[in-house]
């Protein structure tokens, strides 16, 4: 025994003595620790996941765009300009003369109109970002053309306001693919998806030199860049799914900036040297459904006694620890057109009078699905203790995420907490998600937006929806949204309580990092150490 | 005649044990295979989101539900599933856009290096252990190694991983962080078993050998603690029975010393169950412990077959069922071996 812990103690030492880790990450390369496991495919006609159309954004470029050097602003990517038809519906992009795939094919209108034809032809998750704008797969080809190999003609068979169009076009299925590249790995009429699935053949700041699944991303700088060259040559995104040995690795050296910190170890980080936190509000909306097929949630006044009913702040300054900032309607702030009141406040006697108006003075039993872990396991437990100072008994269904979006999607849920991000930079997205039911029964074929999960539909107000993206004069147009997160706040099946605010740690050293609201807008290209 | 027969028979008795060898081999796979795929389908998740997520229209959630093959009767399923892989063909994963066997073959070198050298120490510290417990039963060092058991057997794993990260590589530096290779050493070995400790020493690329043990040595001291615990017991047991044989006494009196006692006559006799002991906990370890692959961002068999089910990647949850079932049936194959070459008596059957 004495022997075997001696050589034990031995093998300790020889370990201790081995050269260990260098305390620097390599000078040319970026390493980011992230959870990717949601990563599920690099072609940007499927991607539909952050990690993936994060990693898209770096690595294709895009027809419309914000640019790294301002994500702010909605600009022209491949293409140089646009004029629009009398009508609204024939758009004509000039495409900037000069630009390289990374393979060092030229990048042409043909290119570009590939790519969007590919997105319909293909039919994949995000299909439906274009396919509401008139195209399917017999008329793709007709209305996306490449006239020469600088004019991409794009008609649209639907009335919908130019921002919104070019807002489409910025969003991941604007991605410009390279045709001859994705051609020549085809395989049975695929376009190259099977491929592409792994690979990329873009024109962004980067390419994809390798995805090993659950393992890490590398990406290598794209010379050809229309931007010029990325300052670090080499950007390693390396999946750690726990946020402790991510903090460790980050402490180390061994990393050079972790994304998914907690807000405890935020804190803890806040007095260190050698590191950087930064936090930047996102897009990304916490929020309860509330199923309109439960008999006590009818009632406008019951779903606004239950507003009533959550502690926000008390939350907000919690365990979300400036991790989330309160927003309750369903466009989030520092947005174009956001609604930035928050009206409820939590007031149990407000609650209390509602509910008694409605006919339930007691309350009643409530079940409410959320995801097994954090944040939602702590705020559904907030919940449950609120709501059940008005008497309404909370019994949380805690489950994994799949199960859980599986029961949301037939709408077998009473009350469901979960997140909203926007498929774009744009509120109709949000709007059509939160307000568009056009067939509430049982059997309706659409995207099963979350009205229809809710079982809600206010015809007025999904009018006014289609109405709004329509809208081709600006100032009314936001107006109109400002107004419809009025009525949703009003009268909707959602208490919309946070929206999130992504917290990031660097090595003191790391400059440049450009991380915007949402996957589209977070660039590594400018990424200085 | 009679003794052409019995020069026959012993190549006979061969052809039928491995005949009935391959028999027990198929019936358990597809007795494997059929209880996997249909409690997996029974479960409430949809198979179809994983793929097309959360927004896709019906027209997307339709063709991927139809590319899955989930049109087709479950009986129906499982069969076309079984006639792939009969053909050698595992599917693609859903979740890696890639065939399942590929997938296979890189996670599970990983888990495989982690496991083995997890019962390594296991085995080499747990063993003597456990013989001195019995050997000073209920005396301190008896005490001593049973609280080190208990808290091995006591602590999760989750925690003692987080633990260990903090000190040995956190505050002392002893050790390498989560991972296994520092960036420097990434894509630089050639890869041929996946082993990363074997495909560096094939290429005496001495610094990565000692880079990628670095980052080794801590999950699978973690995890060879778990199993270390498991064989201090059991050991421990199995030598306070023989210890208490007459033959034990007889071996005193013909003047042996105790400690020759205990290890020459005693501790061969325990070698037989000791080796399964020893087998199931390896075969456990290399089902991949997802905890531990977790908390130290280690790509293996665990945190594969985890995602997989969590989100009904049938062809990924099947492929590394199979997996598991190989190694199982193959650790039993070993153990018998080595049942033979400990028992003489055994030999002769």
């Amino acid at each position: 025994m004495l022997k075997a812990m001696k050589s034990a103690l031995v093998a300790l030492a020889l370990v201790a003595m081995a050269p260990s880790a260098q305390a620097a990450t390599p000078a040319d390369t970026l390493v980011i620790a992230k959870q990717i496991d949601d990563l599920i495919s690099l072609d940007p006609a499927e991607a539909y996941e952050l990690s993936g159309i994060e990693v898209l954004a770096n690595t294709y470029d895009r027809i419309m765009r914000f640019e790294p050097t301002d994500v702010t602003k909605l600009v022209g990517g491949v293409a140089e300009s646009v004029t629009v038809s009398e009508d609204g519906r024939t758009f004509t992009f000039k495409i900037r003369p000069g630009q390289k795939f990374a393979s060092g094919n030229p990048l042409t209108a043909a290119d570009a109109a590939f790519s969007l034809q590919r997105v319909i032809k293909l039919e994949k998750t995000p299909v439906f970002l274009l396919s509401q704008l008139g195209w399917t797969k017999d008329n793709i080809d007709t209305m996306v053309v490449a006239t020469d190999d600088s004019t991409l003609t794009v008609t649209i068979g639907v009335d919908f306001a130019p921002s919104l169009v070019y807002a489409l076009l910025s969003s991941v299925v604007g991605s410009v693919v390279d045709s001859k590249v994705a051609m020549e790995h085809a395989v049975d009429g695929d376009f190259g998806y099977g491929w592409l699935k792994t690979n990329s053949a873009g024109s962004g700041a980067y390419v994809i030199k390798s995805w090993t699944p659950n393992e890490a991303v590398v990406l290598e700088a794209n010379p050809n860049y229309r931007g010029g060259e990325a300052n670090l040559k080499r950007v390693i995104i390396r999946h750690v799914p726990e946020a402790s040995a991510q903090r460790l690795l980050l402490e180390k050296g061994d990393i050079d900036i972790a994304r998914n910190l907690t807000p405890d170890q935020i804190d803890a980080l806040s007095g260190n040297a050698d590191v950087k936190v930064t936090a930047i509000p996102e897009a990304l909306l916490y929020y309860v459904g509330l199923n309109q097929k439960v008999k006590e949630l009818q009632d406008p006044k019951v779903r606004q006694a239950l507003r009533h009913l959550v502690d926000y702040d008390g939350i907000a300054g919690s365990f979300f620890k400036g991790a989330a900032q309160v927003h309750q309607s369903f466009w989030a702030s520092g947005f174009w057109a956001a609604y930035d009141e928050n009206p409820y406040t939590f007031d149990v006697a407000k609650a209390k009078a509602l509910l008694a108006e409605a006919g339930y003075p007691d309350g009643f039993s409530l079940d409410l699905d959320a995801p097994n872990f954090a944040p939602f396991t702590n705020l559904a437990q907030s919940v449950q203790s609120t709501f059940a100072q008005a008497g309404i008994k909370v019994n949380i269904v805690s489950s994994e995420m799949a199960p859980m979006l599986t029961k949301y999607r037939a709408r077998e849920h009473q009350a469901l907490m979960v997140y909203w991000g926007p498929d774009y930079m744009d509120p109709h997205t949000n709007a059509d998600g939160f307000v568009t039911n056009i067939d509430n029964t049982d059997a309706a074929t659409g995207g099963k937006p979350l009205a229809w999960r809710n079982t809600w539909q206010d015809e007025a107000l999904v009018k006014a929806t289609a109405d709004a993206a329509k809208e081709r004069d600006e100032e009314k147009r936001k107006a109109a949204y400002i107004e419809l997160q009025k009525a949703v706040l009003d009268q909707g099946p959602y208490i919309i309580m946070f929206q999130s605010t992504s917290q990031r740690a660097d090595r003191a050293n790391v400059a440049g990092f450009v991380q915007g609201s949402s996957s589209d807008v977070t660039y590594y290209n400018l990424t200085t150490k | 005649m009679p003794n052409s027969t019995r020069s026959g028979s012993p190549l006979l008795r061969f052809a039928g044990r491995v005949v009935s060898f391959l028999l027990t081999l198929a019936i358990t796979f597809v007795g494997l295979t059929a209880v996997t795929f249909f409690i997996s389908r029974l479960t409430k998740i949809d198979p179809v989101l994983a793929v097309v997520g959360d927004k896709a229209t019906q027209a997307a959630y339709d063709a991927a539900y139809l590319a899955l093959g989930l049109d087709q009767p479950l009986p129906m399923q499982y069969l076309i599933y079984l006639r792939r892989l009969l053909s050698g063909d595992f599917g693609v994963s859903v979740l890696t856009a890639r065939p399942v066997l590929t997938d296979l073959l890189r996670v599970f070198p990983a888990t495989f290096e982690l496991a083995t050298i997890a019962t390594l120490l296991g085995v080499a510290i747990g063993v003597p252990a456990g013989v001195l417990a019995a050997a000073r039963k209920g005396r301190l060092a008896d005490h001593v190694i049973r609280v080190i058991g208990l808290f091995g057997y006591s602590v999760p794993v989750f925690w003692l991983g987080l633990v260990g990260l903090f000190v040995f590589y956190g505050k002392l530096g002893w050790v390498s962080g989560p991972g296994r290779l520092d960036i420097f050493y990434q894509d630089i070995v050639t890869r041929r078993t996946g082993v990363i400790l074997t495909d560096s020493a094939i290429e005496g690329n001495w610094e990565i050998f000692a880079n990628a043990f670095s980052h080794l040595i801590l999950p699978a001291s973690i995890l060879g603690y778990f199993s270390l615990a498991y064989i201090a017991r059991m050991t421990r047991s199995f030598m306070i029975d023989q210890l208490s044989q007459e033959y034990i006494t007889a071996a005193r009196i013909k003047g042996n010393s105790y400690w020759r006692t205990v290890w020459f006559h005693a501790f061969p006799n325990i070698m037989v169950p000791l080796v399964t002991v020893i087998g199931l906990s390896y075969a456990t370890l290399l089902e991949g412990a997802v905890l531990t692959e977790t908390v130290f961002a280690w790509p293996g068999l665990g945190l594969y077959i985890t995602r997989a089910l969590f989100n009904s990647d049938m062809n990924a949850v099947l492929g590394g069922t199979i997996l598991v079932g190989a190694v199982f049936i193959t650790i039993n194959l070993v153990s018998d071996l080595l049942y033979r070459l400990f028992d003489p008596r055994l030999r002769t059957s």
